[in-house]
């Protein structure tokens, strides 16, 4: 019964994670990977001692940390605004709604950011009418990532909120009927119940996404990337997609994937052992 | 799990948070309404900032425009053909894979578990998959989409922990009755874990029906072009391949917004039309999942 599931496994992902040794080898179609001659180190030198490299690391990095600083937070914020709410009916409502934009498809809500900043769109129709000057938005380096973490939090914190919220409902009633019996106001009780009992979750969370580190997801950048752009926008996926997929140089992309797989597993057992050594939560 | 709150800071804060979900719903749904009206509204009018909250000289031209562009109808039944075929063989392969690991009696299982989460923490990355997907002639067809992400392997965790919650004593039953390990499966397991089935269907049935970067690195033919695709070039490129009276003139230009909002509207209707009804079973996904954690 296993057999199938495991052939998947080898087929696409053992198969693949072996065909890593592209990146030591000078790669020749007609002799296939295993054929083509050993190269060593040199598509890694040749990684390493270009300055566009570092550009493309900063930029990955600072999506990162803006995620992790700016994004990961609203929907923890969303889940706890939406427990505060005291008819079911209109929690339920606010959250069927706010998770419905994870369903939609990239290319939509590319489309959609695309089309409502451009020079004719909705965004910029409003500004005239205020009074306020029309700009091209996505061609304006500076607003590049204020407009990706906008749009990453109108789709995914109403989801990611969803998780949250499950674990708030295992949170003991009990402990905040004791609370309140003991005089703890609202803000008491979810300073010392409510947080608290989420932790957990968060640690978990958070592991996960800096386990991420430079993974940043690079489909949507490259929807809304331009050449205009690219000083912040190009990260190392994108890099990857443009040198391995679209200009073929197979070995050299390989090389820049073995070195962001190599950093996120170190990130994630990192980020595990200092989850373990703080806590008790971790992932394994 | 609420405590009556009387003071006025307290209700100052219920009103602020009611407030504040009601903007949250509206930046939610505003998006898609707005481009409801403005597809449905004429082109001209579009462009000159006419349209307000409602729809002006309401008409359905964009709609009979972007059907003049063969690639429309043609990309989305090979979507409708793609997520058709790949739901069924993810969720086959998911449930053949899932099954085995949370039973107890099966001894590989420590190993094979440990072989399948590594590759949630590690992977070859893009090229080396690709390659692959070359090398097995794949490429430019559409199991290059299906095959190489048969298998969620996060979907496949949650979906082990359903089958886990089936009672031993179940299976013992059915033993007893003579059922072969394949009976089982099929009779009884697959039966209990419907509801976690039915999840698991509509999360990769998005997935499929979404995903334009694998048909972006994997297909070259035109005719086998998903919809997201054929969207992404006429949204994101501004590449229309319309025939007829219009392609090229300024009278384009005019309908140019309007044609962008009803195809994005033509793509995502199959989601907003279905979500309603099943969004409970998006919900019990996302909620096992958490447990699980």
């Amino acid at each position: 019964m296993m057999l199938l599931p495991l052939a998947y496994f080898v087929l696409f992902h053992y198969m693949p994670m072996y065909g890593v040794v592209l990146a030591f080898k000078n790669f020749d179609p007609s002799k296939g990977v295993m054929g083509s001659p050993w190269a060593g180190l040199k598509y890694f030198k040749e990684f390493f001692s270009n300055r566009y490299s570092y550009q493309l690391l900063r930029n990955t990095i600072t999506f990162r940390v803006w995620h992790l600083t700016l994004g990961f937070p609203a929907p923890i914020i969303l889940a706890l605004l939406l427990n505060e709410l005291t008819s079911e009916r209109f929690k339920r409502l606010v959250q069927t709604t706010s998770y419905l934009p994870r369903f939609i498809s990239l290319v939509v809500v590319a489309g959609m950011v695309s089309t409502f900043l451009a020079s004719d769109g909705l965004v910029n129709q409003i500004i005239v009418r205020l009074g306020g000057m029309a700009r091209p938005w996505l061609m304006d380096p500076k607003w590049f990532r204020p407009i990706w973490l906008v749009q990453g939090m109108w789709q995914w914190a109403g989801w990611t909120a969803v998780i949250y919220l499950a674990s708030l409902t295992n949170i003991n009633p009990e402990l905040y009927e004791a609370a309140a019996i003991d005089g703890a106001n609202r803000t008491q009780r979810l300073r010392y119940i409510t947080v608290p009992g989420i932790m957990p979750t968060i640690v978990i969370m958070f592991l996960l996404r800096v386990g991420q580190f430079l993974n940043v997801d690079y489909q949507m950048i490259l929807l809304l990337y331009t050449g205009a752009t690219y000083e912040v926008a190009d990260i190392l996926g994108t890099y990857i997609y443009r040198r391995g997929i679209v200009n073929a140089e197979f070995s050299f992309a390989t090389a820049v994937g073995v070195f962001q797989s190599f950093v996120g597993l170190v990130f994630i057992i990192g980020a595990n052992w200092l989850a373990r050594r703080l806590g008790e939560t971790s992932l394994w | 799990m609420h405590i009556r709150e009387t003071g006025w800071a307290s209700r100052l804060f219920d009103v602020f948070n009611i407030l504040l979900m009601l903007g949250v719903i509206f930046v939610t749904v505003f998006p898609f309404y707005w481009m409801t009206i403005v597809s449905f509204s004429d082109g001209n009018a579009v462009i000159r900032g006419d349209v307000g909250l409602w729809p002006v000289k309401p008409t359905l031209e964009s709609y009979r425009l972007i059907f003049t562009d063969p690639a429309i109808p043609r990309s989305l039944m090979n979507s409708v053909l793609y997520t058709t075929l790949g739901t069924f063989i993810s969720l086959s392969m998911t449930a053949l894979c899932a099954y085995p690991l949370s039973r107890t009696r099966f001894c590989g299982k420590g190993v094979f578990t440990a072989i399948i989460a590594f590759t949630m923490f590690f992977s070859g990355g893009l090229i080396p998959l690709y390659l692959q997907v070359v090398r097995l002639g794949i490429r430019d067809t559409m199991w290059a989409l299906i095959l190489p992400f048969a298998i969620n392997v996060w979907y496949m965790f949650i979906m082990r922990t359903a089958f886990k919650d089936i009672h031993e004593e179940i299976y013992d039953a059915a033993i007893v009755d003579g059922a072969n390990e394949l009976q089982i499966f099929l009779r009884i397991a697959l039966p209990l874990a419907k509801p976690i089935l039915a999840t698991m269907l509509l999360f990769y049935a998005v997935e499929y029906w979404n995903d334009y970067f694998n048909a972006l690195i994997f297909l070259d033919d035109r005719a086998k072009w998903p919809i997201q695709i054929i969207l992404r070039n006429i949204v994101l490129l501004g590449r229309f391949e319309m025939q007829g009276e219009l392609a090229g003139t300024s009278a384009f230009l005019a309908v140019e917004q309007t044609l962008r909002y009803a195809t994005i509207m033509v793509s995502t209707l199959p989601i907003l039309v279905v979500y309603p009804f099943v969004q409970r079973y998006f919900v019990k996904g996302a909620m096992i999942g958490a447990i699980k954690e």
